[in-house]
């Protein structure tokens, strides 16, 4: 099991880019007002919003109970409308399933609608390499395709570029376009509808993705704001839909409690402005529809964190409402991840799933504020995650020697009052001392990491304990 | 206020004991004006840095000799919200299953964050206080999130006389710290200050005043890198009007 162009290892150099790239800080910056000020006022509005989180978080607890019999109800359903489940243990059984299927519908080309389970097991990519061309439909993921690199916010993947950079980049692969748009947004978007065009009406194959699986109908549901997935699915053959299988919901009911909670979370919308139900192949009286209704669920790991501690994780709704509360986030984005998932669920959910060897940055790198756990709204404790595989990476003896050494030194002194005391009074005296003139400390060999980016204030002189023991009152 | 002196225990905090002794005094005088019996119990450290390093058993050994200082008080009372959640919200997970689990939860029922436990638990309303600045509040995310601090310095700083209170933008954002995080990581750290810096300087308030001395530290670690006129104090100073000393970072005349 792994995911697809994992590069977590590289997050330090990563956020140092993203912090020396000044575009890309302003960029971010559009995310608290663009995202959190309407997902804040949606939420404002809706005064039964936290009943709704009680009974989302109720159904999908239910689900991951029983997540095997819904499974098998889920299946029996699809097949029923004449449809067909596949089973991917991993991401190259998954991609193995879906070349198939392509080359049995004799597939050259392939739109894709928004699927992150696509970049969890670098589905383009295997694609290109057996010649068939895929074409990202949803028109944050067909900008960063164009610009050959990564979606960096779950349901904004272009939220790293601003216009300026979109439109230097559609000037660049824009050139069969006659009649070049304007640089303004309509013209960016018209000249993007214009080459997609093209692209839906030659697809073989349709690849979405699900935000539900309805149990109880065999239905997949995407939701969308530009109603790509729409002709992703319908103006081609065969329709491929890619999902986790932690998607399942039982009843059609229980995707409506979700559905009211997933836009509002995610844009601050009451609700997408598409929401497409899907239920097997095109039948006899139906106007269109594909010929064929494929859906491959998709393990990867899941069962693995189904059976751990943190099986909070696969609640995800994958609304994005934490990417754009994280304070860290905000300012390394989401490329630093070195995952398809960043941001406070990204460093939760890499390292739950592809092991910590290579991931231990992302556990790590978070001041465990807390507001990703406040804003979700299905309430999964992602601080307490965070924290336990910390916990994970220590007890392997993992963690870094210097950190490590520090705080067992500390924690030895501090369990020992006796030695805690004179020691603290000796060393505070003796800063004080260093920077009573200045009023901060020189740069001394162990505070370097504070010090070269900030003074560190001095201690004031002895301890408030030796003080208060001497007899000092206020 | 109620009639019964409580006994309280006053838990220090290792930043304060350390940095800014001047905090536990004004935490005292701020206590027993407001009724309370206070004692210092010989203490160390909560056990943070540890047990938000993956470092369980060292936080519980540490947390354990916590809970013996602690134990025997009507309240416990620390002038930081990260102290405080680290004892009502970690504490109880930390001990889950160990002999101590039932010792700890109830030393978290007792125990509350300096500015909530003066307004909720005592009904102060006003400590008496002067203090001609404008202030802007930093909202640790500990006091936000852990501690149920909100509302109560607010009370108790807008009863100060001569102090008006300039609110910021942004101020559900965290300032960087995050304990070992702000050493770990200190490019984000840093840039998260300085975000937080710039939300506060654009106030126009004096004074930045909060409740958790580490956030403080490093507010004031990047205020006084830049220069800024802006002071830092912790908020139990200006309650307890002893505004005398140099500010956090600032040296001594």
């Amino acid at each position: 099991m792994t995911l697809h162009r994992l590069t977590s290892e590289r997050f330090r150099e990563g956020a140092d880019e993203a912090l020396a790239d000044a575009e890309l800080q302003a960029n971010l910056a559009r995310l608290r007002g663009n995202f959190l000020a309407r997902r804040a006022r949606a939420r404002d509005s809706l005064p039964e919003f936290d009943e709704l989180v009680d009974e989302a978080v109720g159904i999908k607890n239910h689900v991951l109970e029983h997540l095997d019999t819904y499974l098998v109800a889920f299946e029996e359903a699809v097949e029923a409308s004449g449809g067909t489940v596949h089973w991917a243990r991993d991401d190259a059984e998954a991609r193995r399933i879906v070349l198939n299927i392509c080359r049995d519908a004799g597939a050259s080309t392939v739109t894709k609608g928004k699927t992150m389970v696509s970049e969890e097991i670098g589905l383009n990519a295997w694609l290109e390499q057996a010649g068939i061309e895929a074409v990202e439909t949803d028109l944050g993921e067909y900008i960063v395709q164009l610009a050959g690199e990564t979606p960096s916010h779950i349901i904004a993947p272009a939220i790293h570029k601003n216009r300026r950079q979109i439109s230097a980049l559609f000037n660049h692969h824009h050139t069969n376009l006659e009649d070049r748009e304007s640089d303004d947004l309509d013209g960016l978007l018209a000249d993007a509808r214009q080459m997609l065009r093209g692209r839906f009406l030659a697809a073989d194959v349709g690849i979405t993705g699900a935000n539900f699986l309805v149990a109880e109908t065999g239905q997949t549901v995407i939701v969308t704001n530009e109603g790509n997935g729409d002709l992703t699915q319908l103006l081609c053959g065969v329709h491929v839909v890619l999902a986790g299988i932690e998607k399942i919901v039982p009843t059609l009911e229980d995707a409506s409690t979700l559905l009211r909670l997933l836009a509002r979370s995610a844009t601050g919308q009451d609700m997408t402005s598409y929401t497409t139900f899907s239920a097997g192949p095109r039948r006899g009286e139906d106007h269109d529809g594909p010929e064929a209704f494929h859906v491959v669920l998709v393990d990867n790991g899941r069962t693995g964190l189904l059976a751990g501690p943190n099986r909070d994780l696969l609640r995800c709704i994958r609304c994005g409402c934490c990417l754009n509360a994280c304070p860290v986030y905000a300012k390394v984005g989401g490329h630093a991840y070195g995952s398809p998932y960043s941001g406070p669920v990204g460093a939760a959910l890499t390292p739950s799933l592809a092991g910590l060897a290579r991931t231990s940055h992302l556990p790590n790198a978070s001041s465990l504020c807390g507001r990703c756990e406040e804003v979700c709204p299905m309430r999964i404790p992602l601080p307490g995650i965070l924290r336990r595989l910390r916990d994970e990476e220590a007890q392997r003896g993992a963690s870094p020697p210097v950190m490590r050494t520090g705080l067992q030194l500390w924690s030895v002194i501090a369990a020992r009052p006796w030695l805690y005391h004179p020691l603290t009074s000796l060393t505070t005296r003796l800063l004080a001392l260093m920077g009573r003139r200045r009023g901060h400390l020189p740069h001394l060999p162990f505070t370097g990491a504070w010090t070269r980016t900030r003074d560190l204030a001095s201690p004031a002189g002895a301890t408030f304990q030796s003080r208060w023991k001497a007899g000092e009152r206020p | 206020m109620s009639d019964t002196r409580p006994r309280v225990a006053l838990l220090v905090t290792c930043l304060v004991d350390l940095f800014r002794p001047s905090v536990g005094f004004a935490a005292v005088r701020l206590l027993e004006d407001a009724g309370c019996d206070v004692e210092v119990p010989a203490q160390s450290c909560c056990g943070q840095p540890a047990y938000n390093s993956g470092e369980r058993h060292l936080a519980m050994k540490v947390a354990r000799t916590m809970l013996d200082a602690l134990e025997p008080f009507d309240y416990v009372v620390a002038p930081s919200g990260s102290c405080t959640g680290m004892v009502t919200r970690h504490y109880p997970t930390l001990f889950h299953g160990t002999p101590d689990e039932e010792r700890a939860c109830a030393l978290a029922r007792r125990t509350f964050e300096l500015t909530r436990f003066l307004v909720e638990v005592r009904g102060v309303a006003t400590t008496g206080s002067r203090f001609d600045a404008s202030v802007t509040w930093h909202d640790s995310c500990s006091c936000l999130r852990e501690a149920g601090t909100r509302q109560a310095p607010r009370t108790l700083l807008g009863a100060v006389e001569g102090t008006v209170i300039k609110e910021a933008g942004d101020r559900e954002v965290c300032c960087g710290f995050g304990g070992t995080f702000a050493v770990k990581y200190p490019a984000i750290s840093t840039a998260m200050a300085q975000d937080k810096a710039a939300r506060l300087e654009e106030t126009g308030a004096d004074t930045v005043l909060s409740a958790d001395l580490g956030c403080l530290l490093n507010i004031a670690g990047v205020l006084r890198r830049q220069g800024s006129p802006m002071k830092v104090r912790h908020v139990a100073e200006v309650l307890a009007g002893e505004t005398a000393g140099p500010a956090i970072g600032e040296p001594d005349p």
